[in-house]
């Protein structure tokens, strides 16, 4: 199919000038997609040394699509396979605004008016791979091993015993059960084996699941220092169920932590999600995001009728009617909001900052969420929700 | 039967065209792959932008028959793969018993009784092109069970024994990202992004759909949708609705998109309520300029 002894000529000289293996090449290619944060397995660099081998290895196009269709494997990769295939083969990249998926639309929230960040936190500038953290933002990533030890500690065991269940719904599929309706194909596959005679009726029922449950945790500034617990929380109810919950940070950008917390070591979750968020303590926008993680996620299925927890003290920078509005929106899609605000347990805290009395009109159950008491509340809710 | 062969991407676009579904560079290589490889074609896109479409325009060029699985919650094998028809089974037993002969069970479990679904066709039918349209729906646990089916393209049924498909189906799979698909079955499958088409193909595409719609309301159609894709909406406008719209002024005597056709006709095109307000608050003129 492929040999080594036909070069892939590069668009321009460059890393490439001297011709090479094209699997050389392709290797090379694959390493550095995969530094790029493309998850590119050996199995699917085969796949791309196959699907070459059906087309013209000569062509800039032909090596893009086989690279393309076979590498990648969700719409965030792509911007990445682009920038990779321009630098690495040094050429133009084939039309870029077909491969640049709507969702790409990276949410950057407000510059400038965010007076948590620490000073000179440059997100204007370029970012050569979208979805990747800029410098900045490492920079202002919190190392969850700096916690006090006696504490991880106990917080540890203390979140180990909760394990937040949502409350179940009914599925459109049938399981045997001893009540129910009579299921005649059963019935009937048990009277075949009797020479067609009819000893008893099989019987079902809707099966049951537990609903989606969706937390969405602000890791802003202000939401720092209940950060930890929270996404204590929120690994607890992955573990719990990894299938159906579904876990977002919401900062200066939405981002999925759900995988990071399928980890079972609840440290290792934690330091993996802290990597992946790109925004700790930055500033908030909780309309625009909100928005973003509707426009994403929420409304293509993660949201329907599902148990949604927003974990926010409700410290709105933005315009709070945005933030009205998408709370009106998640509020239709969902069968449940939960908001859990920290400043609701301390005494005398009434709701009465902009972004909360916006959001309020669309919140079934307001809670809490400053001290493993109102967690362990928390969970009560949301299994009852 | 063996499924019909093209020689480059090239070839299959063009033939493709002559389908009217105009398929960009990258949607030809990948059903071209797809064809080579025998690999299954997995489709993610926004709503709209013509996945499903493309299954069609595929069969029809392949001269194949297309076999489509809508995929929902709850689907299982029995749905997706086949069945035994237990009330023929009967029906069969008694009027074996009637004629005072006991009919045998090999006798029972006899082909006529097996009630295909498509996923079963698909591997009987020679050639196929089987559609597994929003595979987002369906549970994960049916995705473990298509992985393998997909990868034998072949069944092993206890009481009639292993059907394969003398020519594997070309397997076209949708989804519309409503949850993550599993790696593992995305691995096996080529992967394609959906986007957009271009201002030029859209009006091609509306072009060939509405070949009655003039070129000049083709063009202002295709570009005020591009607006609209452009204006961060609840629900962006695809291909299908842009042709739909265009259908709507057409039957309306339409000869020019001016912002008061547009407003009465907004209704073709977005599907939020939402949507249309913010559009019409921003002015329908902005819109309509190109």
């Amino acid at each position: 199919m492929t040999s080594n002894n036909y070069g892939l000529v590069p668009a321009s000289a460059g890393a490439l000038a001297e011709p090479r293996g094209v699997d050389e090449i392709l290797l090379g290619f694959a390493r550095m997609l995969r530094v790029a944060g493309v998850a590119v397995s050996p199995d699917r660099v085969q796949s791309m040394i196959a699907a070459l081998g059906h087309l013209d290895v000569l062509d800039e196009d032909s090596v893009y699509w086989a690279g393309r269709l076979t590498l990648c494997s969700n719409p965030d990769d792509l911007p990445k396979y682009d920038a990779g295939f321009a630098a690495y083969f040094g050429g133009e990249v084939p039309k870029p605004s077909q491969s640049q998926p709507p969702q790409h639309k990276h949410v950057e929230a407000s510059f400038g008016m965010d007076d948590h960040a620490p000073e000179g936190t440059g997100e204007q500038e370029d970012d050569p791979i979208p979805g990747m953290a800029s410098a900045q933002e490492v920079l202002q990533h919190k190392d969850f091993s700096d916690l006090q030890p006696a504490e991880r500690e106990e917080l540890r065991r203390l979140f180990e015993l909760l394990a937040p269940t949502s409350a179940t719904r009914r599925t459109r599929r049938y399981g045997p059960n001893k009540r129910g309706i009579t299921d005649a194909h059963k019935s009937i596959r048990a009277a075949m084996r009797n020479g067609g005679e009819m000893t008893r009726l099989a019987r079902k029922r809707r099966r049951v699941r537990p609903r989606r449950l969706v937390i969405l945790a602000d890791v802003s500034g202000s939401m720092a220092p209940y950060a930890d617990p929270m996404l204590r929380f929120a690994h607890a109810a992955v573990r719990r169920d990894q299938v159906h919950t579904e876990i977002f940070t919401l900062g200066t950008r939405l981002t999925r932590v759900t995988r990071e917390l399928r980890l079972r070591d609840p440290d290792k979750a934690l330091r993996a999600a802290g990597a992946a968020i790109p925004d700790w303590s930055g500033g908030t926008q909780l309309g625009e995001m909100l928005r973003a993680f509707l426009n994403l996620w929420g409304q293509r299925g993660i949201a329907r009728r599902a148990i949604v927890v927003i974990f926010s003290d409700g410290w709105e920078r933005g315009d709070p009617t945005l933030l009205g509005e998408q709370m009106q929106r998640l509020h239709r899609l969902a069968y449940s909001v939960i908001w859990a605000n920290p400043h609701k347990g301390h005494a005398g805290y009434e709701p009465l900052t902009g972004g909360i009395t916006a959001a309020l009109p669309y919140i079934d159950h307001f809670v809490a969420g400053h001290s493993f008491a109102s967690y362990a509340e928390l969970a009560k809710v949301i299994s009852h929700a | 039967m063996t499924m019909l062969e093209f020689d480059d991407p090239k070839a299959l676009a063009k033939a493709l065209d002559q389908t009217d579904y105009i398929a960009d560079e990258g949607l030809a290589t990948a059903a071209y792959l797809a064809l080579r490889m025998g690999r299954p074609l997995f489709l993610e896109g926004d709503a709209g932008v013509g996945k499903t479409a493309l299954a069609l325009a595929l069969a029809q060029v392949l001269q194949a028959e297309l076999i489509r699985l809508q995929c929902y919650e709850g689907i299982d094998a029995s749905q997706a793969l086949y069945d035994w028809d237990f009330a023929r089974q009967m029906l069969h037993l008694r009027a074996a018993e009637s004629t005072g002969r006991t009919a045998d069970e090999a006798e029972l479990y006899d082909r006529r009784f097996l009630i295909a679904r498509p996923l079963l066709r698909a591997l009987e039918v020679s050639p196929a092109v089987l559609l597994v349209d929003e595979l987002d729906r369906a549970d994960d646990e049916f995705e473990a069970f298509l992985l393998e089916i997909l990868a034998e393209s072949s069944v092993t049924i206890p009481e009639l024994g292993t059907i394969k498909a003398e020519t594997p189906p070309l397997v076209v799979i949708t989804s519309n990202r409503t949850r993550e698909v599993h790696d593992a079955l995305k691995r096996r499958c080529l992967y394609h992004w959906v986007a957009h088409p271009s201002f030029d193909r859209e009006v091609e595409i509306i072009r060939r759909r509405l070949p009655e719609v003039s070129e000049s309301l083709s063009r202002q159609v295709a570009s005020a949708v591009a607006n609209l894709r452009k204006a961060d909406l609840l629900k962006p406008p695809g291909v299908a609705e842009a042709i739909d719209w265009a259908e709507a002024l057409h039957l309306l005597g339409t000869r020019e998109l001016t912002p008061e056709v547009a407003s009465r006709t907004l209704g073709a095109v977005l599907k939020y309520r939402e949507d249309a307000e913010r559009i019409i608050q921003r002015g329908l003129d902005e819109l309509l300029t190109a």
